[in-house]
């Protein structure tokens, strides 16, 4: 009746105990405040079931803080445990429960940390800087939140029900494979990651041509800011990539459950098939995941130095340069498998023509900051942090995108430092950049400044900590992912500073929470009354703060880049306004629906219960049935009369 | 604007002594422990080496640059500083641009130039030029141990592997347990065992010592303790060493290799007089062929 699930799944030990329960805490405190304060219906209406990308963008940064807390305390057990487990003793871990939690980190870290930021950011922005009032396919994009969200929840429920992976957050095999890894944990791995990546393709898809088609009228593409070019660069790559990766899982998941031999390592197998598909989507992913961040700061650059952007076709042509150069680089992340020489000195030089675009962008970047008028705000500090970690972790790249010195390299903790180099120093500090500098168009008021300051240092300085002694490790000749080692390598000391950095960076996190709860404690002190706190140049800072649910009571005409800029510097009067009625969608709730039915899918099929799998297909396919058909029409009228009354009370 | 000023600017750049002050001390604890990738004790290691500091200073010719420009630029174009220049106009300078296109992409044909030339020189397939007749020695990877079969010796290790200095060495490896890597950091790069497939990698030591080889590749439950003793040695300490294995008791049957290669955290290590007729050959071929399972 119930698969392999039984009772003995709820025992995983006193460590993971703590976690659950304090999951649990966590959960009945939002349910207990959310009916304490009523606020259930509230919760439906205006968020769950809304397809206002807007909205969507809260939800899905909301998510992905979240599991920063919990990918941030795997992170802390990690290093605690590698500061202690020297010489005899083993620390407070075992073998596989380490192994868990590193898989675990990597997995939450990319695909819903990292990912979250970025679609979040996306469905907040990319409408606004557009002139569009909403994205080419909002049920669409409501789907995709719902699948990423049902994703999330496969992969917190692993933590009370039965295990995680412990093969990697990548689970090669074949040591994912039933032979070596018969448990529930690759197959959670595998759902959680499935269901949440088609949430990514069909998000993708949706923003490639919301900013194809629905573009402010005069807006050609070369007049785009920066951020919404980096979006149709990283959004054209999920296009590509993702089919790989739902493929690679597919075939891996055939192999788990019907006993087939993609990648066994018998039978006609072959893991290297699936290293190769893997990275083939893996790459672009990182490329995914930077490229927006490189559109952040090329906003935030430009309007905090109050100047135009240098060099906007040079940016365009290096995002473009990445884009393409991003999918023939895979093999660098196995030249330790034997290729020949030609193979593997091919990859080697492409990954190091990559350095040639990114050397520009920054260029183009300082050259933005020459003979403007500099104002050293939050999010500036945190491109001058990126500035310089990314240009290191650039460095270390470019050392081991040479062969012979990736040989030494390889599978150690210098690699390790290096793509967090690349992931804090790049991605995150995009992220979060464009979270302070975007906050008051969603929310109406500025995060305080001085504790964002002190969020930044301890981020910087718990970052230099944490990855500065992996890189001399690796040196030393540390690989990555061992629970102990001897006492004897002399590692210790520099294991127990590693640990101190991530205690200054858990700081930096909590102290991020303290920012938002003062924030909106002095909401009041901070209000954005203009709708154009930082003197901005691109469109969405021409609308109110926060943005109406409509965007703009009227779509702007563009003339130029910096459409906002060009306007304020013109001192052109709006003459008499026409307003027109707007169509917008309706609220649904089938994106839930239809997510749920996938969550049941994926949890059935780790557990072998068929026949709750296929109620959760059916399920799907169903829903999307009832969704297509829907004779009443998917949207309602603001009429031109209400939004009069609405812009007049703003 | 005023605002935003007058919520302070807490100056908090001095924390950056924290890590230097950390990082140092935790250097000096490290003091006296080897620095393997950096202090090889072999000819492969010794060019890898070079070769990594060789690209760190080309792409420091870059980098430093890069930072100096910054910290000018953003202390010139300050915002307090009304006395710089502000052309709020400016958008791009065709020389400029140039420059920042060509330095990079001449600095990276250097490189690109270097990398395809290492590659093939450094190609762990390649056997290395030595006045020494090359050695072969094949690698098995466990759960969770090293095997190594000495096939012109006629014995067998595990757990600990022993060269002759001098010589080069073809390690023939692959695995029987999910894919590995080997490295001996201090002698060279690594390079994946994986089942049912040979790779090289061609070693040779210089210097007699005993270094640290290790299971670079996460391979399941044991895999943290899997490393292994690599003992470089003098020619007559190594033949003397071969001819005393081949009087020990033990012999590296098919039945003995059965119960090495079961999961295990027992790093004991031992060594063999003989090895069955084409054990290593019949491990690669259990993968793939169907009824070539080892009996």
């Amino acid at each position: 009746m119930f698969g392999r699930l039984t009772w003995e799944a709820l025992n995983n030990g006193p460590i993971v105990l703590i976690g659950d329960l304090s999951m649990l805490g966590g959960v009945l405190t939002v349910v207990a405040a959310l009916t304490y304060f009523k606020r259930w219906k509230w919760l439906w209406k205006e968020w769950l079931t809304s397809l206002d990308p807007k909205r969507i963008g809260v939800m899905y940064i909301v998510i992905a803080l979240i599991m920063l807390l919990r990918g941030g305390v795997d992170a802390a057990m990690m290093r605690g445990q590698q500061a202690v487990s020297v010489g005899s003793d083993h620390g407070f871990l075992n073998a596989d429960h380490f192994q868990q939690i590193f898989s675990a980190h990597g997995t939450m870290m990319i695909f819903f940390v990292a990912m979250g930021l970025m679609f979040g950011l996306i469905n907040l922005i990319v409408p606004l800087q557009i002139g569009a009032r909403d994205v080419a396919f909002p049920f669409l994009n409501s789907v995709s939140f719902w699948l990423f969200a049902s994703g999330f929840a496969l992969i917190n429920i692993s933590l009370v029900v039965g295990v995680f992976s412990a093969a990697g957050w990548l689970a090669y095999p074949p040591l994912s494979e039933l032979q070596y890894s018969p448990g529930v944990g690759v197959d959670y791995w595998i759902w959680a990651l499935q269901i949440a990546g088609v949430g990514s393709l069909l998000s993708g898809i949706n923003f490639l041509i919301t900013i194809l088609r629905m573009r402010a009228p005069g807006m050609r593409l070369m007049d785009m800011p920066l951020f919404c070019w980096s979006v149709l660069c990283s959004m054209s790559l999920v296009a590509f990539a993702f089919p790989i990766l739902t493929v690679a899982l597919a075939l891996l998941a055939l192999d788990r459950i019907l006993g087939m031999h993609f990648f066994t390592s018998g039978e006609g197998g072959n893991p290297m098939m699936y290293i190769n598909l893997i990275w083939a989507w893996g790459h672009p992913e990182v490329y995914i995941l930077i490229l927006p961040a490189f559109g952040i700061f090329s906003e935030v650059v430009a309007t905090f130095s109050r100047k135009r952007l240098f060099g906007y076709v040079s940016m365009v042509w290096a995002l473009v340069a990445i884009t393409f150069l991003s999918f023939i680089v895979w093999l660098h992340h196995f030249f330790t498998m034997g290729a020949g020489a030609d193979v593997n000195s091919f990859f080697g030089i492409m990954t190091m023509i990559i350095a040639i675009p990114t050397g520009v962008k920054v260029f183009n970047w300082l050259f933005t900051m020459f003979r403007g008028r500099i104002r050293l705000t939050t999010p500036m500090l945190w491109f001058l942090g990126f500035v310089t970690t990314f240009t290191i972790g650039g460095t270390t790249g470019v050392i081991m995108s040479v062969p012979p010195a990736d040989f030494q390299l390889h599978n150690s903790l210098f690699l390790v430092a290096h793509f967090h180099n690349m992931i804090i120093g790049g991605v995150v500090f995009g992220y979060f950049a464009g979270l302070v500098y975007w906050f008051p168009k969603v929310f109406g008021f500025r995060l305080n400044e001085k504790i964002g300051r002190l969020v930044f240092w301890n981020w910087l300085i718990g970052f230099i900590l944490a990855f500065v002694p992996l890189y001399i490790l690796g040196l030393m000749g540390a690989t990555r992912r061992m629970d102990h080692y001897d006492a004897s390598m002399g590692w210790q000391w520099l294991f127990i500073v590693a640990a101190v950095g991530v205690a200054f960076i858990m700081f930096g996190v909590l102290l991020g929470i303290w920012q938002g709860v003062v924030s909106i404690y002095q909401r009041k002190a901070n209000l954005d009354t203009t709708g154009d706190p930082w003197d901005g140049r691109t469109l969405e800072w021409s609308t109110a703060s926060p943005a109406p649910f409509y965007n703009y009571a009227v779509i702007p005409e563009v003339t130029d880049r910096d459409a906002w800029w060009v306007r304020k510097q013109a001192k052109i009067k709006p003459g008499k306004i026409h307003y027109e009625d707007i169509y917008l969608p309706k609220n649904s709730a089938m994106g839930i629906y239809i997510a749920a039915s996938a969550f049941t899918l994926g949890f059935a099929v780790v557990w072998h219960i068929w026949w709750l799998a296929l109620a959760g297909l059916i399920g799907i396919i169903t829903l999307v049935i009832i969704r297509v058909s829907d004779p009443e029409g998917h949207e309602y009228v603001v009429t031109a009369d209400e939004i009069k009354a609405l812009e007049a009370r703003s | 604007m005023s605002s935003l000023r007058k919520a302070g600017r807490p100056r908090l750049w001095w924390l950056l002594a924290i890590p230097v002050v950390l990082i140092g001390g935790a250097l000096m604890a490290a003091q006296g422990h080897s620095f393997d990738v950096l202090q090889p004790a072999g000819q492969v290691g010794d060019k890898e080496r070079s070769l990594l500091l060789l690209v760190t200073i080309l792409a420091a010719a870059i980098v430093i640059p890069v930072f100096a420009l910054t910290a000018a630029i953003v202390w010139r174009y300050r915002e307090g500083n009304s006395k710089s220049k502000y052309s709020p106009e400016l958008d791009g300078n065709v020389f400029a641009e140039f420059t920042w296109w060509v330095i990079p992409l001449v600095i990276i044909t250097v490189l690109a130039v270097i990398a395809w030339n290492s590659t093939h020189s450094l190609d762990p397939n390649k056997r290395l030029v030595s006045a020494n007749k090359t050695m072969t020695i094949q690698v098995v990877a466990l759960e969770w141990r090293w095997l190594f079969i000495y096939p012109e010796q006629g014995v067998a290790s595990l757990n600990y592997v022993n060269i002759p200095a001098n010589t080069p060495i073809d390690f023939e490896i692959t695995a029987d347990a999910p894919m590995n890597s080997f490295w001996i950091p201090k002698l060279g790069g690594q390079i994946y065992a994986m089942p049912g497939m040979t790779t090289h990698l061609n070693l040779v030591a210089d210097k007699i010592g005993t270094y640290r080889g290790s299971s670079a590749n996460l391979s399941g439950d044991g895999f943290a303790g899997m490393d292994f003793d690599a003992n470089s040695m003098g020619q007559d300490a190594f033949d003397l060493w071969a001819k005393a294995a081949k009087k020990l008791p033990a012999s590296l049957s098919t039945d003995e290799y059965l119960s090495i290669s079961k999961p295990s955290k027992d790093k004991h290590t031992t060594a063999y007089a003989s090895v069955s007729a084409d054990l290593y050959d019949r491990v690669v071929m259990k993968y793939m062929m169907p009824g070539m399972e080892l009996k």
